[in-house]
């Protein structure tokens, strides 16, 4: 099952080389990892997307606790919580295609960031659905660059 | 107060109680070894870093206290991985100071750099690169906090150059807290109360030690409570010594070399209280026919041990001396419990299967038994002695025949399993207890990785014997060729051994070859007795094999007995 874990660390040298490293150590998935700094200075969050057995996400979540340089860890997947990612994606827009594309674009609730003769760059924010719906329907004019941030997340305050 | 680098981590060691450091100097090192006479602790120079690692490593399980080793950047780093892997899977504190290319230079490829702090970030409890001279007396204090505190481990400090010749203003902190590292000592009382009438309830209760008892200083509460509540024992290789090997509750070691008795136990107990043990491939065999009709207690300080391997029904997250003494506590809420009567039938199960399948081995005719040799340094030291050993044969014979009677009396690498661990091990213990007798139990195989240390034990005159079960072989391995590989002796007939003898005096030591039993007991007196270190060479059995053996993937069950 996927779960999302979000991690505070310490922002010192090495640390996402003491996660990335420990992931792959133990033959645990990362799907998508963020990093950012906090409000706090010298604190940062990390995001990370798994997928495993529950007896695998209780070992992943107890090792990053265990790591010196991490702060906090909570499982966000059973916990009520935003969740969002942003894409940035170049996709073919000639003349003929352009107009079909900015309809998507209002649907989807997405921006255009970048334009061109030829091509238009969106930038989309949303859960992985909707990135996963909003791809199926540009695939079909040839999307040229694809960039994502891996998803970062929040606890919702009510956890009704 | 106004100091250099190199003065701050001398006066720091100095105040973390450190007396002992074992090291190689270096380039990168030369302003630390400048100042080592200034300061009292006293440095013993190893013939190669990792020597100092394992001696470090010895020095730390045989006192409890951190080891503290010192070496140059590069080549020096790099040869101490294998000590610091050794240290981290069985929870030694050990802090390793490396020395690194000045600060400008690192990233550049500089000569003798290398990125350890990078290489050892996987096999240390944490890691350090100190690349500003105000932050090196705190880091030194975290160091020793974080290896000798929760689950013990190696920390490895890397120092550049420049930062040791800079001068700062001294100050070392008294104690330190860290946001992101609080182990729990404290045992969840709750749990506690459930497993003690988990324990109450049971008929076949059975204790399954670990090092972790070790550590926390719990054997003494362990036996205890293993006596009153008449508990049968049983222990890890690195849980031997936390209950006495000549108590009558004891059942020996556990596992793929396991006695016949342990195993049975563990698979017919109903509630098994595992205490700082991690429940190793080794320990297990096959993990869903472990311990199949008991109920799980699993004490650990490290939440990571807790349903890593198998699911247990009570875990309790705690350092085992807590845990225990909560545990006596609400046992003895629950009244007046006639427990010799209530274990009557179980103890007597247990002990029937000791004797139907004692520890044995058929009388050798042409040649020395290895556990002959073990059983007769039991009797010659008491079991007073510490004992290292390297890995393979030797290893299991050591932990089989010799009689562990009190925690810290066998230095032996459990989880990564290092030849040539034993010998600098043993250098460490020794320096540690002078008026001790310190004995390495040796493969010829094993003591050939890192028999360059003589030159360190006659340097400072540590009396350390070695005892080579000299098979010709590296056994272990063709242990298992034999078994499992239709003797294809491939690569582990050792053709070419050096004469240990003549190997022994080339280094000033004494050498002894022994072929026939009946001088087995005279020599080892003769060189117990010696003030020098000594080489025992006995020729034994060359094709002799450990028994019981649970195949790898096993069930325990499935023993092969002698």
């Amino acid at each position: 099952m996927r779960h999302v874990l979000s991690v505070l660390v310490e922002n010192e040298p090495g640390v996402l080389s003491r996660v990335a490293g420990l992931f792959s150590g133990r033959g645990f998935n990362i799907d998508s990892l963020n990093v950012g700094p906090t409000l706090e200075q010298g604190v940062s969050l990390m995001t990370i997307t798994t997928h495993g057995e529950e007896q695998i996400i209780e070992q992943i979540v107890k090792q990053l606790r265990k790591v010196v340089s991490i702060i906090k860890v909570v499982d966000l997947t059973d916990l009520k919580s935003v969740e969002r990612e942003m894409v940035l994606l170049k996709v073919n827009a000639d003349d003929a295609k352009r107009a079909e594309i900015l309809r998507v674009v209002d649907i989807f609730r997405c921006k255009v960031v970048d334009v061109s003769t030829d091509e238009i760059t969106l930038e989309v924010t949303g859960d992985q659905g909707k990135i996963q719906a909003i791809v199926n329907l540009l695939q079909r004019f040839g999307i040229k660059e694809f960039a994502r941030t891996g998803t970062v997340a929040l606890r919702r305050s009510m956890q009704l | 107060m106004e100091l250099t680098g190199a003065q701050i981590l001398l006066e720091s060691l100095t105040r973390e109680g450190v007396k002992h450091i074992f090291g190689f100097p270096g380039g990168a090192v030369i302003d630390i070894y400048n100042e080592i006479p200034n300061y009292p602790v006293q440095h013993f120079l190893v013939r190669h870093e990792q020597g100092a690692v394992h001696a470090a490593d010895g020095y730390a399980r045989s006192t409890g206290k951190v080891g503290v080793c010192l070496v140059t950047s590069g080549p020096g780093a790099t040869n101490t991985v294998t000590g610091i892997a050794t240290a981290y899977m069985d929870s030694i504190p050990v802090v390793i100071f490396t020395g690194q290319v000045p600060t400008p230079l690192i990233g550049n490829d500089a000569f003798q750099e290398v990125d350890i702090v990078g290489i050892t970030r996987p096999c240390t409890k944490h890691n350090y690169l100190v690349k500003d001279i105000k932050t090196l007396a705190r880091t030194i204090k975290e160091a020793f906090y974080i290896a000798s505190t929760g689950r013990p481990g190696p920390v490895l400090v890397d120092l550049p150059k420049d930062v040791m010749q800079t001068r700062t203003t001294y100050s070392y902190p008294e104690s330190i807290s860290l946001r992101s590292y609080n182990p729990n000592y404290i045992p969840n009382r709750k749990q506690v109360k459930k497993a003690a009438r988990m324990i109450s309830k049971a008929e076949r209760p059975l204790i399954y030690a670990g090092g972790g008892v070790i550590s926390s200083q719990a054997s003494e509460i362990m036996s205890r409570l293993a006596r009153r509540y008449s508990i049968p024992v049983t222990a890890t290789l690195m849980g031997l010594g936390s209950f006495p090997g000549n108590d009558p509750l004891w059942l020996g070691m556990l596992g793929m070399h396991g006695t016949y008795a342990a195993n049975m136990a563990v698979n017919n107990s109903d509630v098994l209280i595992s205490v700082g043990a991690r429940f190793d491939d080794r320990v297990t065999g096959k993990v869903n026919t472990f311990a199949p009709r008991a109920k799980i207690i699993h004490v650990d300080i490290d939440p990571t041990s807790i349903r890593k391997n198998v699911s247990v029904h009570i875990p309790i997250v705690s350092d085992c001396l807590n845990a225990l003494q909560a545990m006596e506590e609400e046992l003895d809420a629950l009244g007046d419990v006639d427990w010799q009567a209530k274990h009557d039938s179980w103890i007597k199960t247990t002990s029937g299967w000791s004797s139907e399948h004692p520890l044995r081995y058929d009388e050798g005719k042409e040649f020395i038994k290895p556990q002959y040799v073990l059983e007769k340094i039991y009797e010659i030291t008491k079991g007073e002695a510490i004992i290292s050993t390297e890995v393979g044969q030797n290893q299991m014979w050591a932990a089989q025949f010799y009689r562990y009677h009190s925690p810290r009396t066998l230095l032996t690498s459990g989880g990564l399993g290092t030849m040539g661990y034993g010998f600098p091990a043993a250098i460490g213990a020794q320096v540690a207890h002078p008026d001790k007798l310190v004995i390495d139990i040796a493969g010829d195989g094993s003591i050939q990785m890192n028999i360059q240390e003589m030159a360190t034990a006659m340097s400072y005159k540590l009396p350390v014997k070695i005892v080579i079960l000299n098979n010709g072989y590296l056994g272990m391995v063709r242990q298992w060729q034999e078994l499992f590989y239709n003797k294809n002796y491939c690569s582990t007939c050792l053709h070419l051994n050096p004469d240990f003898v003549k190997l022994a005096q080339a280094f000033g030591a004494e050498g002894y070859l022994v072929e026939k039993t009946e001088d087995v007991v005279p020599v080892l007196k003769k060189a117990f007795s010696s003030p020098l270190p000594c080489i025992i060479d006995i020729r034994v059995e060359p094709e002799e094999n450990v028994y019981p053996m649970v195949p790898a993937g096993a069930s325990l069950t499935e023993m092969l007995l002698v």
